[in-house]
């Protein structure tokens, strides 16, 4: 019964039927997918331009939406304006709303301009309030930045970056795993000791240590390269041995003597008979990377020494949570750390989901 | 036995040197000339005062001690040399040898690091051992979606998060080694006793994260384990389902945790050097960051080395732990 069900179907198929069956893995493929979705299109998401201060607004908290007005009557949402006041005594900053003048939201409004995926121009962003109001629907940072627009900013290189990372990290791993397990014996040998070593590396010291080699004076993009490359630096280790595994057990099958005999070069037989054996392994092992370069960028960058100005990722803007009476006072401002938890989380769900869907024979 | 040891503590020789060789590297990478910006900086402390003569000798002193004239691998040839000799050279920044610094902080970096192994394991392995026995019950459920979150959460969020819960919420203190009545005083029960009201918070904080791996390990092998035949022929004599667990299934299971104190090391190793610098504790992980951050490289280079060389001893520990648990890895 199950002999005839499985037939018919390709390894992909099988691999996709079980995954769907782990429902904690496909929520997380779900959130993970809408994240990215909303990185994509952030700056049309976003109200304010990320790098705009105001001396008016530092760390207001996040601004209420009101959906009726003052005798209880429902109506179009709106904000008010805040007022900054400081405490004589205690120097303390705290706002108030400035019920005066209501400001609505209105959809489609034209703000600062943007491109998407750096092509596409545009200035329409889905929301906003009326002119004469600054909305920070999340509240503001030290500078006054709205929290909210920098959040969906930040999320482009909170999220960019592992992708980037693991991507190089595939590369690297399959070039030098496929090479340890073919070609075997001596090279096989050295490779093999030299990533034993680099896996023993404690992760985070080296990564500070490279992170700090880079001088900060250096273009913000120029050090987002520096940086991916630095936390793929001790990852594709773990995945170069994976494959190296695979390749082994393939190498002596028939197929690739069958490849051999029919007179198949090198590249044939390793691109089109050996990396794809290896492909399902290496997705899981790369998706299980994965949360490790989110955590590994958020740290450096709250540490200062990873992405910085005027890029922005979650983990920077935790910075300025470094300050425990800021924190406790202005708790809108953890909200990143707590992107950053349902983000590896669900990138964990989705590893573990495909680790299990990985094999469907068993 | 005795064999395997030597084997594999001479096996370890040139994993240290070419550890040591990468180090060397890393620290030798930013391009400023450390040297030269420190001497700039003591002759504007001193006003002026340094007459060109002695700046000469001075830089005549250190171009003598590390071998700055000298080749590449003539200078990391005198690093490494010097380094096994226990003399690190001098930190620049703190103007006190190396060896001296470590010898203060390292200690308690270690000390963290295998309470965090012992919570780890205190906690992993009975959850582990718990979610085996009671598959897919709710208890299973609850133990892997918390070890889930806990492998999610930032090391320095969670450390915030517990320094403003313990500071504000238990009115405790947080942050540092000892209170201050303590910080002199020679080693007792109650010192010891303020040490961890100190480092509790650092403890669970690095052992989160590895807490879910061990969980999963354990989990995951005791469940192969029990599905084996001779667990069957066991149950079919008639022993006692516990004998059965704990002497003959547990004991087989838990070998890869033993093996895997090599895994777990670095991220405890990685997680003790940023909460200690997210909290400040004196340990070597904010000497290290700031020393990388001043190009203190004397003293950057030794830390690196320490850690690295904490890190090949625990795995050669964890090899022969495993070699005397498991009767059937061969020594030769």
């Amino acid at each position: 019964m199950t002999e005839q069900k499985t037939q018919g179907r390709t390894i992909g198929q099988l691999i996709w039927r079980r995954f769907l069956k782990n429902k904690l893995g496909v929520i997380g493929g779900v959130v993970i997918a809408l994240f990215f979705l909303v990185t994509v299109v952030a700056p049309f998401l976003a109200t304010m331009d990320i790098v705009e201060q105001s001396a008016q607004h530092i760390l207001a908290p996040p601004q209420k939406i009101h959906f009726q007005d003052e005798d209880g009557k429902w109506t179009r949402p709106f904000v008010y304006n805040l007022t900054k006041h400081r405490d004589r005594d205690t120097l303390r900053l705290s706002y108030t709303e400035d019920r005066s003048q209501k400001f609505y939201v209105r959809m489609f409004v034209k703000e600062f301009e943007y491109r998407i995926l750096w092509v596409l121009p545009g200035r329409i962003h889905l929301f906003g309030v009326d002119e004469g109001c600054r909305w920070n629907l999340l509240g503001t940072d030290p500078f006054g930045r709205d929290l909210y627009s920098r959040i969906l900013m930040g999320s482009q290189v909170s999220l960019s970056v592992p992708l980037v990372g693991v991507s190089l990290s595939i590369f690297f791993g399959t070039v030098i795993g496929v090479i340890s397990g073919y070609f075997g014996g001596r090279v096989d040998y050295y490779i093999q000791r030299c990533l034993e070593i680099m896996m023993s590396f404690p992760s985070l010291p080296l990564w500070l240590a490279l992170a700090a080699a880079v001088p900060i004076t250096l273009p913000s993009a120029y050090r987002y390269l520096l940086i991916v490359m630095i936390l793929s630096l001790i990852d594709w280790a773990g995945l170069a041995r994976v494959v190296r595994g695979k390749v082994l057990q393939y190498r002596d099958e028939d197929f690739v003597l069958a490849a051999q005999m029919s007179g198949c070069g090198l590249g044939r037989i390793i691109l089109k008979h050996l990396v794809p054996g290896t492909l399902s392994h290496l997705i899981v092992c790369a998706t299980l990377a994965i949360p490790g370069m989110i955590l590994g960028e958020s740290a450096l960058s709250f540490l200062g020494i990873g992405i910085t100005p005027p890029l922005t990722s979650w983990g920077l803007l935790l910075k300025d949570a470094h300050k425990l009476e800021v924190l406790v006072h202005h708790q809108w401002i953890t909200i990143p750390g707590f992107l950053i938890i349902v983000v590896v989380l669900c990138f964990n769900f989705l590893g573990d989901g495909l680790r299990n869907a990985a094999d469907p024979y068993s | 036995m005795v064999t395997f040891v030597i084997r594999r503590l001479l096996g370890m020789i040139p994993t240290f040197l070419i550890v040591s060789f990468i180090v060397f590297f890393i620290i030798q990478l930013p391009p400023s000339n450390w040297i030269e910006r420190h001497i700039e900086n003591l002759a504007l402390e001193k006003g002026g005062m340094f007459s060109s003569e002695s700046h000469r000798s001075l830089v005549h002193e250190l171009t003598e001690r590390y071998h700055l004239d000298r080749p590449y691998m003539v200078q990391y040839g005198t690093w490494i040399l010097n380094f096994l000799r226990g003399d690190m050279g001098e930190s620049f920044e703190y103007r006190k040898e190396v060896s001296g610094l470590l010898a203060k902080r390292v200690p308690y970096s270690i000390m963290i690091s295998l309470l965090s192994l012992i919570f780890v394991y205190a906690v992993g392995i009975p959850i582990g051992v718990y979610s085996a026995l009671n598959q897919n019950t709710l208890g299973d459920y609850i133990a892997t979606i918390a070890g889930f979150i806990g492998l999610s959460i930032p090391n320095f969020f969670l450390a915030l998060i517990l320094m403003v819960f313990g500071l504000y919420v238990l009115d405790i203190p947080v942050g540092g080694l000892f209170s201050p009545e303590y910080e002199d005083a020679p080693w007792s029960f109650s010192k010891f006793a303020d040490f961890l009201q100190h480092v509790w918070i650092a403890v669970l904080v690095i052992g989160t994260s590895g807490t879910a791996g061990v969980i999963r390990v354990v989990r995951g092998n005791l469940l192969d384990v029990l599905g084996e035949p001779y667990i069957t022929a066991l149950r079919a004599k008639g022993l006692p389902e516990k004998t059965v667990t704990f002497k003959h299934a547990f004991r087989i299971a838990i070998n890869p945790v033993v093996t895997g104190i090599g895994m777990w090391l670095p991220s405890l190793i990685a997680g003790e050097t940023i909460v200690s610098i997210v909290m400040n504790i004196p340990t070597a992980g904010p000497l290290l960051f700031g020393a990388l951050k001043s190009e203190d490289i004397y003293l950057s280079g030794s830390i690196l080395m320490v850690l690295c060389i904490f890190l090949l001893i625990g795995n050669l520990l964890a090899d022969i732990a495993l070699a005397w648990v498991d009767p059937r890895i061969r020594y030769d």
